[in-house]
């Protein structure tokens, strides 16, 4: 049994799960409901971008098939919110600070999806940077996030498998489909290397996290893996990098790469990217559009009940 | 059933993966009713044919031991390591029981 701070470092450090119930120090329970709650609050908001494209789909199977991906962030994020209320908050509340601005979620969703190439490249690079962010997660000390995230990250290949493929199918194209793969790697690479969060030196919750194993590899490695990984599959198509700076070290064993513009990523963060207003007021729109079904479900449990009684 | 904010009430799911399998804890979800809540399990937990049952409990009918009582409860086991059948050393000659 854990009782104290000492007992539970302890208990963490020899790769022990930590369950709802167990005795948590107060930082690591709100470090977990800020974390849990803002990943959840990325997927529901990741709906939307890849949402508008499902009438617009080039087929009706890439249309299933996006639908089905839509559909699954959504589980993902339902999946997370439940995980959030093993510590102690209500999902209303959750989703209340969402709505009101006051909660963050990924600023990669702040960014217009512009041609269907997009809608490659998010799967391909914008889920590739999820699952390399979340894999680590899988092996989180909090019981109930571990377990989401083992679902997700199961579910989550598929989603950059088909993004991927659309980038291949694009690029056996013609002049402009090629033209088009190549506009969406260059307007998406950047932003999909700064959703591994700030460098390594300027990052504020790492080593806490670290000790908590909450987090597993800091940012700046997680980055170079997501380097790594995706300079082959752009140059196997045809796909060139939009960065000059980029080249392979022989001494290191990794690519080098060019400097992230961090002014863009805190302006971003502080809600002045292309699309964070829009995101929300889309959000706030569908929240207060559904009040009366949540409402009408409600009095008919309780008409249900009160005939049953 | 459901507080100021029209939350609906909390479930917890628990799927029976194929037959001749017991339901094991699937999550949790809202639900306005047990029918939704069957629904909306559905969707949220067996997108993938990871299911061919389910059952969806309201999370306030759950009684749960709590850890401060694990001693208690799990540790007297500990004593009792003859309930094992390795406790028990056969001679050579007897190679199955």
């Amino acid at each position: 049994m854990i009782q104290t701070l000492e007992q539970f470092d302890t208990y963490v450090a020899e790769e022990k799960k930590i369950e709802p119930k167990d005795w948590m120090p107060d930082g690591y329970r709100k470090t977990l409901i800020r974390q849990i709650s803002q990943h959840a609050h990325s997927e529901i908001v990741g709906m939307l971008p890849e949402g508008n494209w499902i009438t617009r789909a080039p087929s009706l199977q890439r249309k299933a098939i996006l639908l089905a991906k839509v559909q699954d962030e959504a589980g993902h994020g339902l999946y997370l919110y439940s995980a959030a209320e093993t510590l102690g908050v209500e999902r209303s509340d959750l989703v209340d600070d969402l709505l009101s601005g006051k909660a963050k979620y990924s600023s990669i969703f702040n960014y217009p999806v512009l041609t269907w190439a997009d809608i490659g490249a998010i799967g391909w690079l914008v889920d590739g940077a999820a699952i390399m962010n979340q894999v680590p997660l899988c092996r989180c000390s909090y019981g109930p996030y571990s377990r989401a995230m083992i679902r997700v990250c199961k579910e989550e290949s598929f989603h950059q498998r088909q993004g991927y493929s659309i980038m291949v199918e694009l690029m056996k194209g013609n002049k402009a489909q090629r033209e088009m793969a190549q506009d969406a790697l260059d307007r998406w690479w950047w932003p999909s290397l700064m959703m591994f969060g700030p460098s390594d030196k300027d990052s504020e919750h790492s080593s806490q996290n670290m000790k908590w194993k909450i987090k597993r590899f800091t940012n700046d490695e997680l980055r170079q893996r997501m380097v790594d990984m995706t300079v082959p599959q752009a140059e196997c198509i045809g796909l060139k990098m939009p960065d000059k700076e980029l080249k392979w070290n022989e001494d290191t064993g990794h690519h080098d790469f060019g400097e992230i513009d961090w002014d863009e990523f805190y302006n971003v963060l502080e809600g002045n990217g292309p699309c964070n207003k829009e995101r929300l007021a889309v959000r706030n729109k569908a929240h207060d559009d559904g009040a009366w079904v949540r409402e009408a479900a409600v009095a008919y449990a309780e008409k249900k009940q009160k005939k049953r009684a | 059933m459901s507080d100021t904010k029209n939350n609906w009430p909390l479930w917890e799911v628990f799927i029976r993966s194929k037959q001749g399998l017991g339901h094991k804890h699937a999550g949790s979800l809202h639900a306005s009713d047990a029918e939704m809540a069957i629904g909306n399990a559905r969707d949220v937990y067996t997108r993938r044919q990871e299911g061919v049952s389910i059952w969806v409990v309201p999370s306030e009918s759950i009684s749960a031991s709590s850890p401060d009582d694990s001693e208690a409860l799990f540790d007297p086991a500990n004593d009792k390591v003859y309930r094992h059948p390795t406790f028990f050393v056969l001679p050579d000659e007897v190679n199955h029981m």
